[in-house]
């Protein structure tokens, strides 16, 4: 057993789809809930084949009724399972909004601690797939702005893996954003190799000169800035957050600290987002430390736009860039 | 048009014109309150005198065994939980509460309801379910927190399975339902019961609670206390259709009973959690009442509604009926009242007392069991906030508060 080679090159889509099943092998408590998740395998196929070999009562095709899924996901929380429920995109969780703000995120502390609500609310989101509106945005700051709820975002098939093993092991509400444009992005998965813990942020790319911080679907673009920047000289170091709530200032601050120069990047519209946050937060943290001022590149104040043009609205390798060489020009 | 279309048409007019009303809202209002009221399960008239009946038949079987002291129970509990409740109103006009909901009119759905159920069964409640919480042996004191304001919950949900007061209208009958899917997962023949209003009956999460508790055929009694007002809006505000009507287009059975019938209470949930034990599914129970007093003390309901509205309903009072009936069947004597009424005494005494004895929460508890594995921000702001406190201590202890110098 010792010799053999454990670790996979999966799909991050299949490394969640992995992940699931090892939940729902070790515990029966774990249940699989959402539309479209059983017989179809989700829309996106994350949770293919789970209900074939685990049967309707583990993983369960729900009525249309994103309300009525984190609804009943709370009671049967409340009876001691431990549901993952799907949501299908980022733009039809608002049904649901009211029971995952009022009632998931509120239960515990109105409770006294009396009882726990270990629910992950998994949420295919972000842009780049060309998709028609309510299909593409990232509203993990209206979210984060929640006590009571955790907030997390892999970048890659082995944090997807190992970040699903934790939340679903959290005993508390878990915002599993899932970057859906990196669905088909392959990467190494050891399902022995246990990883820090789910707060942690990461530094997937050590440098000098600036710091990037970007969570999901941002990483991989800060790794090509990087990489374009590098040829022009420029030592950038990448810090992926990993969970937004919370949100490790600590690593932040020991990178900017070391680079002096920050720069945020996400897809969900700048303001009141979670570059806000950071930036004022690191501004106190740091500020004898700023060479220049917290910069931020992400989505506008304008509702998501058509596919055709997506591209314009999302932050690209050129407005990075910009942003890096702003940051550096102080 | 078809016949019955044209029938159903017809006295829709002839109510206006008899009431002597010119627009079609009032003459509408007036045939829904007149189309609701024969479908209901009663097995104790206004008067105290048992109804029997072929249409009762069905419901009637399950109190048929009932005997003298369990209907005395039933009193002592309505007589108790009102004078609770009057306590609590009194306490908050005292400026000892912040708020109170009031159940006044309500104690025979809530008792009925309450006493039918197993200690194994579960509740979800909203916020006025104080009955029924006694029924659950939750002590009423423990009820009375969330509306002091120092804590927001105030009981263990699983010490009594009685969940937390719900102040979101009808969340909680998802909660149920969920919890109810857990039950028939784990195999258990207990069940689960969701009280809602006439008000909640109009929110989506009630409307997908039916969707899926019908569709996974949960063992859940949706009880919808119908006390005809949600805040300023009558129930015509909420639907066109009979409230216990809309079972059916989820498909399965919806029963109207008279809410301020106790034994027609206990004897219809009964008979609605057997079939939830039964693997029979939900059922809902639309318990018809009226919420006597105001939505809750900061409502003013004699901005619309009318006095006779309430003499009316008085003339159905759910405590007056059993007394009348006790009574009648020599099911009593005057000590059995004269004791009760020294135990309603003890009990007013006893809330008022705890009431104001009810310490503030510590200033900590702010960051207490925001999560349950903790969270570096709640950590942070936990301790700049002792830092502030303890800044006081320190101004204290070098002299500058005001009164602590030595000069």
């Amino acid at each position: 057993m010792a010799e053999t080679v454990t670790s996979k090159n999966l799909a991050l889509a299949k490394a969640i789809n992995e992940s699931l099943r090892r939940a729902l092998e070790e515990d029966p408590k774990v249940l699989i809930m959402g539309e479209d998740v059983g017989k179809l395998g989700g829309v996106f196929r994350v949770t293919d084949g789970l209900q074939k070999d685990f049967g309707e009562s583990r993983v369960i095709d729900t009525p249309l009724a994103e309300s009525g899924i984190v609804g009943t996901a709370i009671g049967l929380a409340l009876r001691g399972y431990r549901p993952v429920v799907e949501i299908q995109f980022d733009g039809f969780v608002f049904p649901a909004y009211d029971q995952i703000v009022t009632q998931l995120a509120k239960m515990h502390a109105r409770s006294l601690g009396k009882v726990k609500l270990p629910v992950v609310v998994r949420i295919p989101y972000g842009g780049g797939i060309g998709a028609v509106e309510h299909h593409s945005e990232s509203p993990e700051a209206l979210f984060a702005h929640v006590s009571g709820l955790k907030i997390v975002s892999p970048s890659n098939a082995s944090d997807a893996y190992w970040m699903m093993q934790q939340a679903i092991q959290s005993d508390d509400p878990v915002i599993f954003f899932e970057p859906k444009r990196r669905y088909w992005d392959k990467g190494e998965v050891n399902p022995e190799a246990i990883p820090g813990p789910l707060h942690r942020a990461q530094v997937v790319r050590e440098g000098t000169d600036l710091t990037l911080v970007a969570y999901g679907p941002m990483v991989k673009l800060c790794q090509e800035v990087a990489a374009a920047a590098a040829e022009e000289g420029k030592n950038l170091e990448i810090l992926d957050l990993r969970s937004v709530s919370p949100l490790d200032f600590d690593a932040i601050q020991t990178s900017v600290e070391k680079t002096r120069r920050l720069v945020v990047v996400h897809e969900a519209p700048v303001f009141f987002g979670s570059g806000a946050e950071i930036a004022a937060r690191i501004t106190e943290r740091c500020f004898y430390h700023l060479e220049a001022p917290v910069l931020r590149v992400g989505g506008y104040h304008a509702p998501y736009p058509p596919a055709r043009l997506e591209e314009e609205y999302l932050p690209g390798l050129d407005r990075v860039l910009d942003a890096v060489d702003r940051a550096l020009a102080y | 048009m078809t016949v019955e279309s044209t029938a159903a048409r017809k006295p829709r007019r002839s109510a206006g014109s008899k009431a002597g009303t010119t627009g079609t809202e009032r003459t509408t209002r007036t045939t829904a309150r007149k189309a609701a009221e024969p479908e209901l399960v009663q097995l104790l008239t206004p008067e105290g005198k048992r109804v029997k009946n072929a249409k009762n038949a069905e419901y009637a079987k399950y109190v048929a065994g009932i005997t003298p002291e369990e209907l005395r129970g039933l009193y002592r509990d309505m007589v108790l939980t009102r004078r609770f409740d009057a306590e609590a109103t009194a306490l908050q006009r005292q400026g000892e509460l912040g708020l109170w909901a009031s159940l006044l009119g309500q104690e025979a759905a809530q008792i009925g309801s309450g006493r039918a159920l197993r200690d194994d069964d579960y509740v979800f409640p909203t916020y006025r379910e104080h009955g029924v919480a006694w029924c659950r042996g939750v002590d009423p004191t423990n009820l009375l927190g969330m509306f002091r304001g120092v804590n927001n919950g105030g009981w263990d949900p699983n010490g009594n399975n009685f969940h937390l007061y719900t102040i979101v209208i009808g969340s909680q009958t998802l909660h149920a339902t969920g919890y109810a899917m857990g039950v028939a997962k784990d195999g258990a023949d207990s069940a689960v019961i969701a009280y809602f209003g006439d008000g909640a009956s109009s929110q989506g999460d009630v409307a997908e609670s039916f969707t899926f508790s019908a569709v996974y055929n949960a063992p859940v009694v949706f009880f919808c206390q119908n006390n005809q007002w949600a805040i300023s809006e009558p129930t015509e505000k909420q639907t066109r259709v009979p409230l216990y009507q809309r079972a059916q287009g989820y498909g399965f059975p919806g029963v109207r009973v008279d809410g301020n019938d106790v034994l027609a209470c206990l004897a219809v949930t009964r008979w609605a959690l057997d079939r939830a034990r039964d693997g029979e599914g939900p059922t809902l129970v639309e318990a018809y009442t009226y919420r006597m007093g105001a939505h809750t003390t900061s409502d003013d309901p004699t901005k619309y509604r009318a006095d006779e509205e309430r003499e009316a309903w008085e003339a159905k009072d759910p405590i007056l009926r059993l007394r009348r009936h006790l009574e009648a069947s020599n099911h009593t004597d005057e000590g059995f009242f004269a004791e009760l009424e020294a135990e309603s005494e003890a009990l007013g005494r006893r809330v008022r007392e705890a009431v104001r004895a009810m310490p503030d929460p510590d200033r900590f508890a702010i960051f207490e069991h925001v999560y349950a594995d903790g969270h570096a921000l709640v950590d942070e702001e936990r301790a700049q906030f002792a830092a502030y406190q303890a800044s006081f201590a320190t101004e204290a202890e070098s002299g500058f508060a005001a009164g602590s110098g030595d000069n």
